[in-house]
């Protein structure tokens, strides 16, 4: 086996809240919601209108701009509202989930007979193709582009992440199918990350017909972005793709079935829920049905579709997104703290080692939505450094975003990076500095200048 | 504490925009915040933050800088009982050399923090942004590095010039190229040049009869004058926070230990004034070259410099191979002005300046490359 890439930066924000695997459970959820805003880039048209009655595998929208591309139900029932924002922009389509599933049977895929144009057809027929993504951007998979290799991280080492070992048990003939599957749809070859220590699972550690790199190191380690830049990095004009290991048990179930299977195993996470644990439900599940009233009721909650990093805020009576396999709840942090800057009235984890914590490597920690200080210029130097493990230089890459400098932001590594794996450089921003967004702000230019 | 919380959330509104005082948003801001963290909570982006904020920085920088500046207060008050004749033992009268320390320096800090925190607050609220936590470093570094005479208009002066000047005129802090204080220091330097050099200023109200040259005028004949031990305790003249080393290293040990100091800097600082000071002592062609190396690090600024001015993180290199480059040009630099130019016996101050001015290209060099691997690669 190849030798383990260990990266020395990064660091593991530890949580209480973790997911236990015990006692999971299947839960039928009431409704299910597609959210467009997840497919960046994007302009979705509906093919359904309220009142209509779907199955697993119905198209619900359609790409603008790559009409083959198709999103399916992850349910059958009925179409029971469609939100739209600002503009008339599709914010979600809300199904209400029959008790018994039907589902639009596709038949099952021969990959060794197979074209890899005929396999791409059959998923985009399906509504699965949104399940691959691509660097640069993290958006789609276009159609009928080549990448220069797909990416699955085998595992996920963002603050409270589900256990990708967990989340592709009992699926593991699945999730053999779904990476035979993306070694068909390209020349390309298929990248699996798995870490060196805590990956246990077979279905990972013997994976065939793909690359298996092993990493060691604390987080982004799991980040499917840092994994590239690692194996072999995004340059420009080049594609990478990356599919979530629980979508490639999906794609390996429709190998093997014939027919589209949503169902996705959740971590309901953080120090708010009651019992953190895993659930079995579908993909775009409702926050109540999962989680029913569990929360510890003391403060305001706030939830997150996705981890305390990267997630999106969602309210009780929302839904999961697309790509989301885990929900957090933590307290808001709304109360001012006496001199909470010198003397901290509670533990905080923080890399600086002018806290306790910052010594402290095993603390287990409640956090809150608090901001601890206010946004400032850059000031402090060598931060970012510490907690992003890329060959970048992460506050000149942020400045040419400031500044539009589309020809500097290329040099300087912009198709190598999304927000997600700016995280932790944000988290540990003395000056408060909203780095998710500028690194986003930098990516829609780029998007724009090349793409549009 | 109840109360005041209470009332701070009482008051704000009439602070915020369209409240009856608006106009002092920013003074309101700057007080309750320093009181109480405040409530805000995420919006975008990550939903957690860490807890280090910049005014934890700066005021862990100035926990660093509380021993020298300790120090300092006695030593002004030690150097003047010698100078006098009255207490020449170290032991003695420790407490009288406090008090004539304590009024000797405590007027300059008050002077540097008052003009230049009141520069600041003006602007903030006319231009309507937060009060920067940058000054409050910057206000204790002004007096450590002013000779003890110095009149209390000048530290004004200083202090004026150098936050206009040096910092808001390039947007504030975080945005400003040379270090503050220095700027202070120079502008001084370069202005008053007899109350900022000779012999006559580093003891204050000394007699005339007395001796006050520092340990690098001395040098010019290839010794100090003073012994080992008293330049590295700090019972020698000088400028207010610089004459300990045992004081300054204290301070050094604290901001590696917690992070927030640059060791990088610091120890490159000092490798660059070696090798100049060895490469020296090897040419060996006056009676300064020949003096032994280590002497450099023990006399003057220099290692005051090192640890608390070239390590300021917006005037120095940002990148960590930058870093390295940076602070041996400035170590180097230093040593060379003292040898070279004994007009300018404070080497540190002029070569930080010139590492500040430089810091930016270091750094256009460490990106090209990550730039040039980049483009190999495609």
């Amino acid at each position: 086996m190849a030798s383990i890439i260990k990266l020395r930066r990064g660091f593991d924000i530890k949580l209480e809240g973790q997911a236990k695997k015990e006692n999971c459970v299947a839960v039928h959820t009431q409704t299910v919601s597609i959210n467009p805003p997840a497919f960046r880039y994007s302009t979705f048209k509906l093919l359904v209108d309220v009142g209509t009655e779907v199955q697993v595998g119905t198209p619900l929208l359609y790409d603008k701009k790559h009409p083959s591309v198709v999103v399916s139900s992850p349910v059958s029932g009925e179409v029971v509202a469609v939100h739209r924002g600002d503009r008339r922009v599709l914010q979600e389509i809300v199904i209400l989930a029959d008790q018994q599933q039907k589902h639009i049977e596709f038949g099952p895929l021969n990959l060794d007979s197979m074209d890899a144009t005929t396999l791409r057809t059959s998923l985009q027929q399906a509504g699965l193709w949104p399940l691959i993504r691509r660097r640069p951007f993290d958006c789609i998979a276009l159609p009928d582009e080549n990448p220069i290799g797909i990416f699955v991280s085998g595992f996920d080492s963002a603050p409270l992440a589900p256990s990708v070992d967990f989340l592709i048990k009992g699926h593991e003939q699945a999730f053999q199918a779904g990476l035979h599957l993306l070694t068909r749809l390209s020349q390309a070859p298929v990248h699996l990350g798995i870490h060196a220590a805590q990956t246990q699972s077979a279905a990972l550690l013997k994976a065939e017909k793909v690359q298996i790199h092993r990493f060691e190191g604390a987080h982004p380690a799991g980040n499917v972005g840092i994994q590239m830049h690692h194996i072999r990095p995004v340059n420009k004009g080049e594609a990478a793709w990356y599919v979530h290991p629980s979508d490639v048990v999906i794609l390996g179930r429709f190998v093997l079935n014939g027919r589209c299977d949503f169902r996705r195993r959740i971590a309901l996470t953080g120090s708010e829920l009651k019992e953190p644990r895993y659930v079995d439900t579908f993909l775009g599940a409702s926050v109540q049905s999962i989680t029913a009233g569990e929360f510890s009721g003391k403060k305001d909650v706030r939830l997150i579709s996705g981890n305390v990093l990267t997630g999106t805020k969602v309210n009780s009576e929302g839904h999961l997104g697309y790509y989301d396999h885990q929900l957090t709840a933590i307290p808001e942090g709304n109360d001012l703290e006496f001199l909470g800057w010198l003397l901290p009235s509670y533990p905080r984890p923080d890399i600086s080692r002018s806290f306790l914590s910052g010594w402290l490597k095993n603390r287990v920690y409640q956090v809150n939505t608090n901001t601890h200080g206010e946004e400032r210029a850059f000031v402090v130097t060598g931060q970012y450094e510490q907690v992003l493990p890329m060959d970048i230089h992460p506050t000149y890459l942020l400045k040419s975003i400031m500044y539009q400098d589309i020809e500097e932001m290329e040099q300087l590594g912009i198709y190598e990076v999304s927000e997600e794996d700016f995280a932790l450089c944000e988290f540990v921003c003395t000056s408060k500095i909203p780095v998710q967004k500028i690194i986003r702000e930098g990516l829609d230019l780029m998007y724009e200048d090349s793409m549009a | 504490m109840k109360f005041l919380k209470d009332r701070i959330i009482e008051w704000r509104p009439h602070f915020e925009k369209g409240g009856k005082y608006e106009r002092f948003h920013t003074v309101f801001d700057g007080f309750s915040t320093f009181l109480f963290t405040p409530d805000s909570v995420t919006t975008q982006g990550a939903h957690i933050r860490g807890g280090m904020d910049l005014k934890r920085t700066m005021f862990f920088v100035i926990l660093a800088m509380l021993p020298a500046f300790i120090f300092g207060m006695f030593n002004v008050g030690h150097q003047h009982y010698l100078s006098t004749g009255e207490f020449t033992s170290v032991g003695e009268g420790i407490l009288e050399k406090f008090i004539f320390g304590a009024l000797k320096v405590i007027p300059i800090v008050v002077v540097a923090y008052g003009v230049g925190l009141g520069i600041e607050f003006f602007i903030a609220s006319r231009k309507g942004h937060s009060i920067n936590e940058g000054y409050l470093v910057s206000g204790l570094l002004i007096p450590l590095v002013m000779p003890p005479d110095i009149p209390l208009w000048m530290v004004g002066l200083a202090s004026a010039f150098a936050v206009i000047f040096a910092k808001e005129v390039f947007g504030g802090t975080g945005m400003n190229v040379l270090n503050v204080a220095l700027t202070a220091r120079v502008f001084l330097f370069f202005a008053y040049p007899t109350y900022m050099s000779g012999d006559m200023v580093w003891i204050a109200d000394k007699p005339d009869t007395y001796s006050g040259a520092t340990a690098l005028a001395n040098s010019i004949q290839g010794s100090t004058g003073f012994c080992t031990t008293d330049m590295f305790l700090g019972f020698i003249p000088g400028s207010i926070g610089e004459t300990s080393k045992l004081a300054i290293l204290m301070g050094a040990a604290f901001l590696i230990f917690t992070g927030i100091g640059s060791a990088t800097v610091m120890i490159s600082v000092l490798i660059g004034a070696g090798i100049m000071g060895l490469i020296f002592n090897a040419i060996a062609l006056n009676d300064f070259m020949r003096l032994p190396f280590w002497n450099h690090y023990l006399m003057g600024g220099l290692m005051f410099g090192a640890v608390f001015m070239a390590t300021d993180p917006v005037t120095a290199a940002q990148t960590e191979r930058g870093k390295w480059i940076y602070g041996l040009l400035i170590g180097m630099m230093a040593v060379m002005i003292r040898v070279f130019n004994p007009a300018y016996p404070e080497g540190i101050m002029l070569a930080i300046l010139f590492g500040n001015v430089m810091a930016p290209l270091i750094d256009h060099f460490v990106v090209q490359s990550n730039i040039k691997k980049r483009l190999a690669r495609a």
